[in-house]
């Protein structure tokens, strides 16, 4: 089945099911160290198993230190999401055995989290519950080879701890979401907000942010069904997709008279399907008790009111901020501001519209060619932007020359009129080319009169003269702009 | 044999050398080690590179520190960089820590020298050191009995003239009870005093480490060398080391000492008759003496032996074969767990791990391991009632002198009751010191115990010292 005909499908049988979802999204903490020890929580591209210590690779005898800025990083993306925060919490082992688990125990949180009773709003008006918000570690990662290619029945399996022990907000919301487009606009919002708080970086593709997905359906208004877990979905593509097979394959089973058994269930990317990971007879017993070689949490009121003013504004209030400087935009520029508040570069477009800058025009560009360069986004000032942007709209800089000056500039810094002296650009100034243009029309008395009469069409005849004529270095909207100030 | 204060205090004024007291030590552990099968490994060059390390800085004219030149023997649940760590259990055999407990980094700091490891009860699991998977150790005062457990061979090392000094760890009574066994002083600090990291968990909210010697002074000066906050242990407590010896012989004047009749309940009648003349020397010392009943003291072995289990089988969980230790493989991980498992553990360490795992259990937490957190609950009010109306409580530290051989092995509860006087102090993370006072059965010592709360320690060093001088010991 193609996720295509699956959500056809499933708009069909709308009138008569609603799914019913619960999201788990868990995002890797910024922070500089792991949750426990001082390894680098910077874990990507080194060796196996060299960003390791003894405590990371619960060695006997070791014990966990809490790392202060994982439980304040937790505590400000909870704030973000209207969260409480109990004046004591706790934390708890979840004991079961796993090899990429060092412990054969996860410390986590159990009945007592650090955040609870939240919410979030929607960018389409609608809010979704916030359970909880906790704080736990992160396992290793396990390489299965031969068999099946996983644990069961491989031949070999290879552990990699470099990632054991990083910490992860665990955020919990309740079963308020209704469709797999809800649920993608809630993930969509929600790694907005962990990367305005600086908590995470969201990206999803590394796997900073991964989402189990709780899904039942049942008819409008009847009580809710037996739910199945979906783990481990690590797009938004895949959370969609796995949420729209799975609320259709739980339909069919009860349409055709049977009934959904509890599970926990994979999602497979390629065929497009989940298949039972184990069933509810079959989960483990986690044995849940406070972890005693830690102290419980007390925040006081001072330090949380400290965390709640360094909060920044969240992507609900950029977005709004950002869209009113746009009159009447088009869906394509709502869909630039998206781009603009995810990848935080309202400072450039602010800039660019403050220095007289269209402001279409300026998200256009940052949408596109900042957001392409992201990387080197520290080579870029805002003055070389908001300057490059007033040149393109100006007609000193076509279009093409306006993205290739701020490729330069993202690549290597500068200053844009420099590089656009250096790479020819340089305009010629409106005298000259109103010089041209003039000239030109001469030359061409029919053409001039068709244009006259309303053939555009020859606008474009005009243009191709011009740059010939100036081996390119004009700008064909102020080509237009003095065709139109003769006709 | 010299004690350890004597030692130090030679081998900083030059009389001695760290040298000369490490070989001292070396050749009492060379005679009869194999008898009484005290150290699991002797680490006789790493010990003489620091004896000479020691012998050098003297030489130099620095002060290296209260335990200059001071042989060690350290419980071999102590990690100790490149030193085989095994917890008496073959799950363990041939593992070497790459890294140090910070008790021996503090120790090797105030000029100690450790000079090797030695035998417990497997996982600090037991009461005789029967449990270790590398034999009995055997007491050095009577070799066909026990010298207590779980901390038998570093009390037999102290007993036996090998060292002056010894680390254990002490979850339920595992100091105290072979102190008591082996005729030692030896103290359970307060819960936090000494950092944990390092320490192999038993049970992570009961354990402790402390000192074992043959004096009370030796006792303060092992523990100041080792107490005072670590940022590698969050159930650290905040403050530095506090002072001990400079308040061994303050006496007990004063003071108000409870004799708890739960804590001589049930023990042989010789060991109630040192109690009593212990109470009676506190009393000549001008402590006024008490009478106390604390109900509670009877739930504390029922309420351990769910709490500590339930730990234990957490903290056990990651012997599995994957990382470190014995392995024995299997068609798949699970089965390769099981197979390491099932071969590494002895008996009562596996018993401990199923007690633990039912209690915590869904449907039996409430009932089991929820149930035995109020009796600790009830246990840490008492002990606060208690000391409204005492400084210092008294009782007996185990029940009987040191048994024989086989003589409660068949028998888990008989075992676990040898520790019935020395759990309520774990449960309640306070502190208590074992002293030898008085001999019953065979002539063999008996141990009296004196509880303070926490931080109490040098109050307990005072009055332990008031026993051992009414004793005539210098």
């Amino acid at each position: 089945m193609t996720s295509t005909s699956a959500v056809s499908t499933l708009d069909q049988v709308m009138e008569r099911w609603e799914p019913v979802i619960g999201l788990e999204v868990h995002g890797q903490l910024l922070t500089r160290s792991k949750m426990f020890c001082g390894c680098s929580a910077d874990y990507i591209g080194s060796p196996p198993n060299s960003n390791t210590c003894p405590v990371c690779l619960g060695l006997p005898g070791v014990l966990p230190v809490m790392n202060r800025v994982a439980v304040e990083y937790t505590v400000r993306s909870a704030l973000a999401l209207n969260c409480e925060i109990p004046e004591h919490s706790k934390f708890d082992r979840k004991n079961y055995f796993y090899p990429d688990m060092p412990k054969d125990f996860q410390i986590s949180q159990y009945d007592l989290p650090i955040n609870s009773g939240g919410y979030l709003d929607l960018p389409d008006g609608s809010r979704v519950s916030i359970e909880r918000a906790h704080l736990e570690e992160d396992t290793g990662k396990s390489t299965h080879l031969g068999g099946t290619g996983r644990i069961h029945g491989a031949d070999r399996s290879l552990v990699d701890y470099n990632r054991s022990g990083v910490p992860l907000v665990e955020i919990v919301s309740g079963p308020d979401i209704r469709s797999s487009a809800q649920a993608r606009a809630y993930v969509a919002e929600l790694r907005g907000i962990l990367i305005a708080t600086g908590a995470s970086d969201g990206r999803m593709e590394e796997g900073s942010v991964r989402i189990d997905a709780n899904v039942s359906v049942r008819k409008p208004d009847a009580v809710f069904g037996t739910r199945c877990e979906i783990k481990n979905l690590n797009s938004l593509r895949s959370l969609q997709r796995a949420i729209d097979y799975e609320a259709l394959r739980q339909i069919d089973v009860i349409e055709d008279g049977g009934s959904i058994r509890q599970e926990t269930r994979h999602w497979d990317e390629i065929l497009g399907v989940t298949s039972t990971m184990r069933t509810k007879e079959e989960a483990e017993d986690y044995r849940y008790f406070r972890e005693p070689d830690l102290v419980d949490l007390d925040p006081d009121q001072a330090w949380q009111d400290r965390i709640r003013e360094s909060l920044p504004a969240m992507p609900a209030e950029r977005r709004q901020k950002l869209t009113a400087r746009v009159l009447d935009p088009t869906p394509a520029q709502l869909d630039g501001v998206e781009v603009v508040i995810d990848l935080g570069l309202e400072a450039f477009v602010n800039a660019a519209i403050d220095a007289g800058a269209d402001p279409a025009l300026a998200i256009a560009r940052a949408a596109n060619e900042l957001a392409a360069g992201i990387d080197d986004l520290h080579n870029l000032t805002l003055e070389s932007f908001s300057a490059t942007v007033r040149m393109e709209q100006s007609g000193e800089l076509s279009s093409t020359q306006a993205k290739t000056v701020l490729g330069e500039l993202l690549a290597s810094g500068g200053d844009p009129k420099a590089i656009a002296t250096a790479k020819g650009y340089e305009q010629l100034s409106s005298d000259s080319l109103g010089t041209t243009v003039a000239t030109l029309i001469e030359e061409n008395p029919d053409e001039w009169a068709r244009y006259r009469e309303g053939d555009e069409k020859l606008a474009q005849f005009f243009i191709g003269q011009v740059m010939k004529v100036t081996k390119g270095r004009a700008n064909g909207k102020a080509v237009i702009a003095e065709l139109q100030a003769r006709r | 044999m010299k004690t350890a204060q004597g030692i130090a205090r030679d081998v900083q004024s030059g009389e001695s050398s760290a040298t000369a007291e490490l070989e001292n030590s070396l050749s009492a552990i060379g005679a009869r080690n194999e008898e009484l099968n005290i150290f699991l490994y002797v680490d006789e060059a790493g010990a003489r590179a620091a004896a000479l390390s020691v012998d050098e800085r003297v030489a130099k004219g620095e002060n290296v520190g209260p335990l200059a030149g001071v042989p060690i023997a350290i419980k071999d649940n102590m990690c100790q960089t490149g030193i085989p760590t095994t917890c008496s259990s073959k799950i363990l055999e041939g593992w070497r820590p790459p890294y140090n407990a910070t008790v021996i980094d503090r120790l090797m700091a105030c000029g100690a020298v450790p000079v090797g490891k030695t035998n417990l009860d497997e996982f600090a699991m037991g009461s005789s050191t029967e449990n270790s998977a590398f034999g009995p150790t055997r007491n050095p005062l009577d070799p066909s009995r026990v010298p207590g457990g779980s901390s038998g061979g570093s009390a037999a090392a102290v007993a036996a003239n090998m060292t002056p000094l010894a680390l254990g760890s002490d979850t339920g009574g595992s100091i105290r009870q072979p102190a008591a066994l082996c005729g030692l002083v030896g103290m359970k600090p307060s819960y936090g005093l000494v950092s944990r990291y390092g320490l192999i968990a038993f049970a992570s909210s009961l354990d402790q480490i402390g000192p074992l010697s043959k004096t009370v002074t030796d006792a303060a000066m092992l523990l100041e060398a080792i107490a005072g906050h670590d940022p590698m242990d969050s159930t650290s407590l905040p403050e530095p080391s506090p002072s001990l010896v400079a308040h061994v012989n303050d006496g007990v004047a004063g003071k108000r000492v409870a004799l708890v009749r739960e804590l001589v309940e049930g023990a042989d009648d010789d060991v109630v008759a040192s109690v009593n003349r212990a109470v009676a020397a506190l009393k000549d010392a001008g402590a006024t003496i008490v009478e106390l009943s604390i109900p509670e003291f009877r739930l504390g072995l029922s309420a351990y032996y769910l709490i500590a289990p339930a730990e234990a089988s957490s903290n056990l969980a990651r012997y599995d074969g994957v990382r470190f230790g014995l392995r024995v493989n299997g068609e798949d991980v699970a089965a390769m767990n099981e197979a390491t498992r099932t071969a590494g553990f002895g008996a009562e360490v596996k018993r401990r791990i199923m007690l633990g795992t039912y209690a915590l259990s869904a449907g039996y937490f409430d009932a089991y391991y929820g149930q035995a957190l109020k009796v600790r609950t009830q246990m840490i009010d008492a002990f606060k009632r208690a000391y409204q109306q005492a400084d210092l409580l008294i009782g007996a530290t185990t029940p009987s002198v040191a048994f024989a051989f086989g003589s409660k092995t068949s028998d888990p509860m008989a075992m676990y009751l040898s520790d019935v006087f020395t759990i309520p102090t774990n449960l309640a993370g306070e502190a208590a010191v074992s002293v030898p006072f008085g001999t019953g059965e065979a002539g063999l010592p008996v141990g009296v115990q004196l509880l303070g709360p926490g931080r109490s320690e040098a109050q307990l060093f005072a009055a332990a010292r008031v026993l051992e001088l009414a004793e005539g010991r210098p």
